[in-house]
Formats: C-alpha cells, sequence, structure tokens
C-alpha cells in the first residue's frame, strides 16, 4: 500500500526542512544565552562594549529568530502532512512534550519583543537584563522538550501495543526515555558552542578585515573562552552517548564505526574508505581497543557488530563518514579554543598572527556543518524505523501524490530565505559598523549632559 | 461536560486567538502596503509598525498552539486532515514562511522597502483565504475515502460556491477587524489622519462581510443540512452577533466610542464563531470524523488539560505584561517612547 515516491520525497522534504531549520534553531538556542553573558558583564563591569555587544547581537538575532521561527512552524505541520500516521501515534503517546514546547516557545517570544522593545526604556539596567531571562530559558526548553520527541523516536517507551491497539500510556515514561539525557545535553552544549565559535568568528574576521577597535577583541576572547567551555561538555556528552548507543541502539554505533564482527577488544576506526561487498576498509587510521573503551569503558569490552542485525534493519553505511566529520570538528575546535586561551593568558604571539585568526573565522562554519552531520547521523542512524522496534518510516508516510512537487517548491522557498536572511545580516552590520554606533551614543549623552 | 468537549473547547478558543490576533496582524500587513502602493504610507505606516513591531512573533505561536493541540488532543486528524490536506497545507506554510521572514526583513532593516512590504501586504490577504479552506472541508463532501485512505477532491472544492463565499467571508471578516483595531489604536495614539482612513476601511470591508454571510447561510442549506438546521437552533445568538455588528457600524459612523466599537467587534466574533462550532457537533470532518472517535487515551487528555492549565499561568502575566508595555500604553502608542535595539 505504501506509495514508494511519496515515501521517498517526505523523506527528502522533512531533511530540506530540518537541514535548513536546525541552522536557525541552534542560533536561536545559542544566541539567547550569549547576550544574556554580554549584557551580564556589560553592568558588572560596567563596560559600554559589552552592553552594545549584547544589543547587536540582539538585532541580528532578530532576524534569524524569525526564519526559525517560521520554518519551525512549517516543520510542527509538516509531521502531519507528511507522516499522518505517526503523528497519530505521537498525538496518542508523545503530545505533552510537543504541547510544553509551544508553551515555552510563546514564553520566549512574548519576552523576546519586551526585550528588544525597551532598550532604555528603564532606569535601572538590570531590569532590562532580567528580561533575558525568560528569552534564554524558553528557547533552551524548547530545545528540551523537541530534543525529547526525537529521543522518543530513538528509544519508544510509555505504552502497549495489543493487538494493534495503543494502550497503557504513559506521557511522563515516553518523556524521559533512555535516549533522553544524552540527547537534550548534547543538543543543548552544541547549540551553545556553535553559537560562541560563530560569533569568534565574526570577531576574528572584523579584526582580520582591518578594524582595531578593542570592542572585537574583547568579544574574540570572550567567546573563544566560552566555545573552549562548550566544547568540552559536547566531547564529554559525547562520550556518554557512545555508552547509550551501545546499550540501546548498537546497530546505529556498529554502523557508524564500521563494526561488523561482534568481538573483544574492538578498534577504533576513523577516516578511511569502505568496501561495502567485502567488508573490508583501506587507508583508516586504527586505535587499538578503543571503541571497547568507548562503548564499554574497558578496552577488553565485547561490542555488538553490524552482522548480528537482520539486514533490512540496518542503516546505511555512509553514517560513518558523518560521524568522523562531526568528531573532528569537535576535536579541532577544542584544541584550536583551548590554544588561543591558553596563549592569550600566556601572551603568546603567533595566536595574533593572520592564519591563526583565518583558522578561527573557518571554525565558524565548520561548526555549523559538524551539527548538520551531527543530525544527519543521528537519523540517517535509525533507518529503517520512525520509531525504533515499532514503526517504519514506509509505514508512516503520507500516500498522496504530488509530495515531489512541494519538496521542489519548498526547496526553493529555503534557498530565497536563506538568501535572503544572508544578505538583510550583512547589510545590517556593515551600514552600522562599531565604531559608528559607539562615536553616536557618546554624541546623544554629551546633548543630555 | 465530558473530556471531549472540554477539548474541543480548548482548542476552539486557541483557534479564536489565532482569527482574531491574526487577522489584525494580517489587515495591518495588507493596509500597509497598500499605503505604500497608494502614497498614504506617510499617514498609515507609523501606527501600524508601532502595534505590529512587538508582537508579530506572538500571533505565530497562537498558530503552532492549534495545530500541536489538535495532534494532542484528536490524534486521528493527523491521518483524516493531514493527508488530504498536503497540497493546500503545504501553501499555507511556504506563504507563512515568506510573510515572517519577510516581516523581519523589512522592519528590522530596510524599513519601508516596498518589495518586502508588498509580499508581506499580498500574502497577509491569501493566508485567511487559504486557511479558512480547512473550514470548507470540514463540512464534508470534499474529502473521499479511497482504500481506506482520506483524498481531496480538488475539482469538487474548487467549483464549489460555498468554498469561495467562505473565502471572500474570511478575506472581508480579517481586513474588517483589522481596520477596527487600528482604528482604535490610532484614536489613542492621537494620530486622527490614521484614524479616519482606517475608519473608511472598516466600513468599506463591513459590506463583503455582510454579503458573505448572507451567500454561506444559503449555501449551506444546500451542503450540509443537518448542520444549517443545527445552526437554525442558534438563532438567538446569531441575532446578537448581528446586533452587535450593528452598533459598531454605528458608532464607526458617528465616531466615537472607539474602545466599545472594538469590543463589540470582539463580542461579534466571539458569538459567531461559538454558534458555528458548537453548531458543527459532534463533527470535526462531517460525516467521517467526530470529536469522540478521535479523540485521545484518558491519560494523555487529562495530562494535557492539566499542563493547559499551568502554562496558562504562564502566558498570563507575560500576555498581560507586553499588553500593558505596548498596546495599552499611551505613550508608546503615540511614538513618544522608541527603545528599540
Amino acid at each position: 500500500m505504501a506509495n514508494e515516491s511519496a515515501v521517498f520525497f517526505s523523506r527528502l522534504l522533512t531533511e530540506f526542512t530540518l537541514t535548513f531549520h536546525i541552522i536557525y534553531a541552534t542560533i536561536g538556542v545559542g544566541i539567547p544565552l550569549m547576550i544574556m553573558i554580554a549584557q551580564w558583564l556589560g553592568i558588572k563591569k560596567n563596560d559600554e562594549h559589552y552592553i552594545l555587544l549584547a544589543r547587536r547581537l540582539a538585532r541580528g538575532y532578530v532576524i534569524t529568530v524569525a526564519v526559525g521561527v517560521v520554518t519551525g512552524t512549517a516543520f510542527g505541520l509538516q509531521l502531519s502532512l507528511l507522516w499522518p500516521n505517526f503523528m497519530e501515534v505521537a498525538g496518542n503517546v508523545i503530545a505533552l512534550p510537543l504541547f510544553m514546547e509551544t508553551f515555552a516557545f510563546f514564553f520566549e517570544a512574548i519576552f523576546l519583543g519586551i526585550y528588544l522593545y525597551t532598550w532604555d526604556r528603564f532606569e535601572n539596567q538590570k531590569k532590562h537584563f532580567l528580561l533575558l531571562i525568560p528569552v534564554a530559558i524558553g528557547s533552551s526548553i524548547s530545545a528540551v522538550f523537541i530534543t525529547m520527541v526525537n529521543a522518543f523516536m530513538n528509544s519508544p517507551q510509555g505504552f502497549d501495543i495489543v493487538d494493534g491497539e495503543l494502550t497503557n500510556v504513559q506521557p511522563i515514561l515516553a518523556m524521559l526515555t533512555p535516549a533522553m539525557p544524552t540527547k537534550v545535553g548534547h543538543v543543548l552544549v552544541t547549540a551553545y558552542m556553535t553559537a560562541a565559535f560563530i560569533l569568534a568568528a565574526i570577531a576574528a574576521f572584523k579584526m582580520l578585515k582591518g578594524s582595531k577597535h578593542i570592542y572585537h577583541k574583547k568579544s574574540l576572547f570572550l567567546f573563544m573562552k566560552l566555545g573552549l567551555v562548550f566544547s568540552i561538555a559536547t566531547a564529554i556528552i559525547g562520550d556518554f552517548s557512545a555508552k547509550y548507543l551501545t546499550e540501546y541502539q548498537p546497530e546505529k554505533l556498529a554502523a557508524a564505526e564500521w563494526h561488523f564482527e561482534t568481538e573483544k577488544g574492538v578498534d577504533l576506526v576513523l577516516f578511511g574508505v569502505l568496501d561495502e561487498g567485502t567488508q573490508e576498509i583501506n587507508y583508516e587510521i586504527r586505535i587499538p581497543k578503543f571503541l571497547s573503551f568507548l562503548a564499554k569503558s574497558d578496552f577488553n569490552g565485547e561490542v555488538t557488530g553490524l552482522n548480528d542485525f537482520p539486514k533490512d534493519e540496518t542503516p546505511p553505511l555512509y553514517i560513518h563518514y558523518l560521524f568522523d566529520f562531526m568528531v573532528s570538528v569537535g576535536m579541532l575546535m577544542i584544541v584550536l579554543s583551548l590554544v588561543y586561551v591558553w596563549g592569550k593568558i600566556k601572551g603568546w604571539g603567533f595566536i595574533h598572527k593572520k592564519w591563526f585568526s583565518w583558522l578561527i573565522v573557518a571554525g565558524g562554519p565548520l561548526t555549523f556543518l559538524a551539527i548538520e552531520a551531527g543530525w544527519w547521523l543521528a537519523e540517517v542512524g535509525r533507518q529503517p524505523w520512525i520509531l525504533v522496534k515499532y514503526m517504519k518510516v514506509s509505514e508512516a508516510a503520507t500516500t498522496s501524490d504530488h509530495v515531489g512537487l512541494m519538496a521542489a517548491l519548498f526547496g526553493v522557498l529555503y534557498i530565497i530565505l536563506g538568501i535572503g536572511s544572508v544578505i538583510i545580516l550583512r547589510r545590517m552590520f556593515k551600514n552600522n559598523p562599531v565604531e559608528k554606533e559607539l562615536e553616536e551614543r557618546h554624541n546623544e549623552d554629551g546633548e543630555h549632559k | 461536560m465530558n473530556i471531549e468537549i472540554l477539548g474541543i473547547s480548548v482548542l476552539w478558543i486557541f483557534l479564536f486567538g489565532y482569527i482574531l490576533v491574526g487577522s489584525i496582524d494580517f489587515g495591518a500587513g495588507f493596509f500597509n502596503a497598500h499605503g505604500i502602493m497608494t502614497g498614504k504610507q506617510h499617514i498609515l505606516s507609523k501606527v501600524i509598525q508601532r502595534y505590529l513591531s512587538p508582537v508579530w512573533e506572538v500571533t505565530n505561536v497562537f498558530f503552532v498552539f492549534f495545530f500541536v493541540g489538535i495532534i494532542g488532543f484528536f490524534p486521528k486528524t493527523a491521518v483524516y486532515f493531514g493527508q488530504p490536506m498536503l497540497i493546500p497545507g503545504s501553501i499555507i506554510l511556504i506563504l507563512l514562511c515568506i510573510r515572517g521572514s519577510y516581516y523581519a526583513f523589512e522592519s528590522y532593516s530596510s524599513r519601508g522597502h516596498k518589495g518586502y512590504a508588498s509580499i508581506y501586504g499580498i500574502t497577509g490577504l491569501l493566508m485567511p483565504a487559504a486557511l479558512s479552506i480547512v473550514l470548507t472541508i470540514s463540512e464534508g463532501g470534499f474529502v473521499n475515502i479511497v482504500e481506506g485512505q482520506p483524498l481531496l477532491d480538488y475539482k469538487a472544492l474548487f467549483t464549489s460556491p460555498l468554498t469561495w463565499s467562505v473565502v471572500l467571508l474570511s478575506m472581508s471578516a480579517c481586513l474588517y477587524i483589522s481596520a477596527t483595531f487600528l482604528t482604535w489604536y490610532a484614536n489613542k495614539a492621537q494620530d486622527f489622519a490614521a484614524r479616519n482612513l482606517l475608519r473608511k476601511y472598516a466600513l468599506i470591508w463591513a459590506v463583503p462581510l455582510v454579503i458573505s454571510v448572507i451567500g454561506i447561510t444559503v449555501e449551506l442549506k444546500s451542503h450540509n443540512l443537518e448542520h444549517y438546521n443545527r445552526m437554525l437552533d442558534l438563532w438567538y445568538v446569531w441575532a446578537v452577533s448581528a446586533l452587535m455588528f450593528a452598533g459598531t457600524i454605528y458608532f464607526l459612523i458617528k465616531q466615537t466610542k472607539f474602545g466599545l466599537a472594538m469590543g463589540l467587534v470582539i463580542g461579534q466574533f466571539i458569538l459567531a464563531f461559538f454558534a458555528y462550532g458548537i453548531s458543527h457537533y459532534p463533527y470535526l470532518m462531517y460525516p467521517h470524523l467526530t470529536i469522540y472517535d478521535s479523540f485521545t487515551n484518558q491519560t494523555m487528555a487529562i495530562t494535557l488539560v492539566v499542563t493547559f492549565i499551568l502554562g496558562l499561568f504562564l502566558l498570563v502575566p507575560a500576555m498581560w505584561l507586553i499588553l500593558k508595555l505596548f498596546v495599552f500604553n499611551n505613550d508608546y502608542a503615540k511614538g513618544k517612547e522608541d527603545h528599540h535595539a
């Protein structure tokens, strides 16, 4: 009964929407925290540069939040349009976090509106700062709730199926799945990390382009410090994720690691090229026994191989490349930010050299690509399931024709929105550089006095 | 009252919330674009922007609230509405994406950009038209069950006079609500030029509103007699609603008591909307889906209701704060303070 082209295009359209939405959603979760920290530093140190940083961030944030909100809304409704059978189950079992997410979103939307339109309205800047707390909490909590839904898809629980009927539904249990803690933790810290590194990249870029202003130096140092903290947290939670996978979704781990035979003391395979027919790996780097250690915290632990699973229940093997890319970027960013922060304290000269600055500039987009790679890995890694062990993707999709046409339309839409938002953001900051804005503020102050 | 009725009532309130704030938003976008086209921008843009800027994001949330809520309380709607609505739903989403983004592009970066403002205005007029299709479909007769799968009959839908009456009603109601609200807002801001122009728009759009209501009544009688008869049972509610409408028109013509006029508009639409909803009972989609056969399990229903009540403790004070700061704040409305980031 499943309409194969409808399944294919439903998957494609969902991938388009999420891939595009994730860029803005990650910014949406990460930036409010950065604005909050900047404004707090500004108040505490009585330093107008940090206040200005918060204000400029907030202004740019509006553009990204607009695109994030509309694409998020699109995705929310697309779930029912493209995956009606999944949403029927979701409505019965996992509606609670979906519902709570809209509350968090509402809360954030209201306070963001107030925050943006009350600059300088309060005598006491601390009052204005207080408005940011619900914005930051709202955006992070909505990520928490929506990630809970995704975690449920990976390790469904909180219901029973008796003769094809759903019974014994426990909404709270469905939220607190085994996949939930690592997923939620990883999503949050990577969003903060990405926001920090993209802002560091912008500051480094401004300095490379010749701006000598102390504002950019302060901004760069602040965001490299924050990036360091969050990238280390990312690595730690990433390690917990590997242990979760070993326990609950071993086929995802095995496919990501190209680990075929169940054995003890398994090597970790980095990079390489696979010959799928013979299961032979070439040009790889092997770290002896390290996969066993990652999965089981024991160099001689036994890890289940891919050949122990039914062939029609294993994900595609290309997810290994996604995994490698994600981890490599993560490691690179830890090293890069560590060297920068340490070098800044010790007064090393080379961190101010052009080539090092270019590395920081490259770090911003690379972190974004790592976010995408991570999501593709997580999502493709549970193929062929939409609800692991319960419902396959092909059973969940719409049977309507015309999904292909819709995928094309949305593809065009996302390209237009993507280009539009970049143009607007560039124009916004190019026409109003920091130097100009600071000068205007001083002139205004002069008039008052 | 059983929990199914409670569930659908909560959702109906969300939907009304969206229709109210959405109409103001859609209409404001349209009037703004119209102003730019006809060179009346200097009169209108200021008052419209002052209202829209802090609340544009909130409008969107009401919509998300509704469709997430309906999946929660009535999961079968995902199948019965999701599947047939693929194309109309996608069009709504594309309009919504363009609209939301271009609003931010225009108002936060290139204020007064003609292209962005017109896109925002045109999509504002198309949105209610596209959304109202869902109401038409729920009247039955347009979705057929083929091999157990609901499919939309586009030819029947687009050749039905009922569809076009509903489209006309949604568009004119939207512009009428919006113009009345903005008349009141401009009056508060003591922007009399804007007030007079908007008052004229409100009176103009009242005409197609009345025509389409008569049209729908006629169409519904031949399309869905059961619904029509249930609507007649509630004649007294419709009568009060019509009186309120007459009251608004009276105050608009007399140019007095704009606040009361706005209150009457809200009252008129609340009554009409709930009378329509009650007469639709018990069907979500006639005759395939009732609120009883699509309802979620009891545990989830109770959890959602509890969450909803707790959520209100968060939202009501927050909504009150934003209204107090921007809509009911005379200094802000007049433009004395403009402290945007």
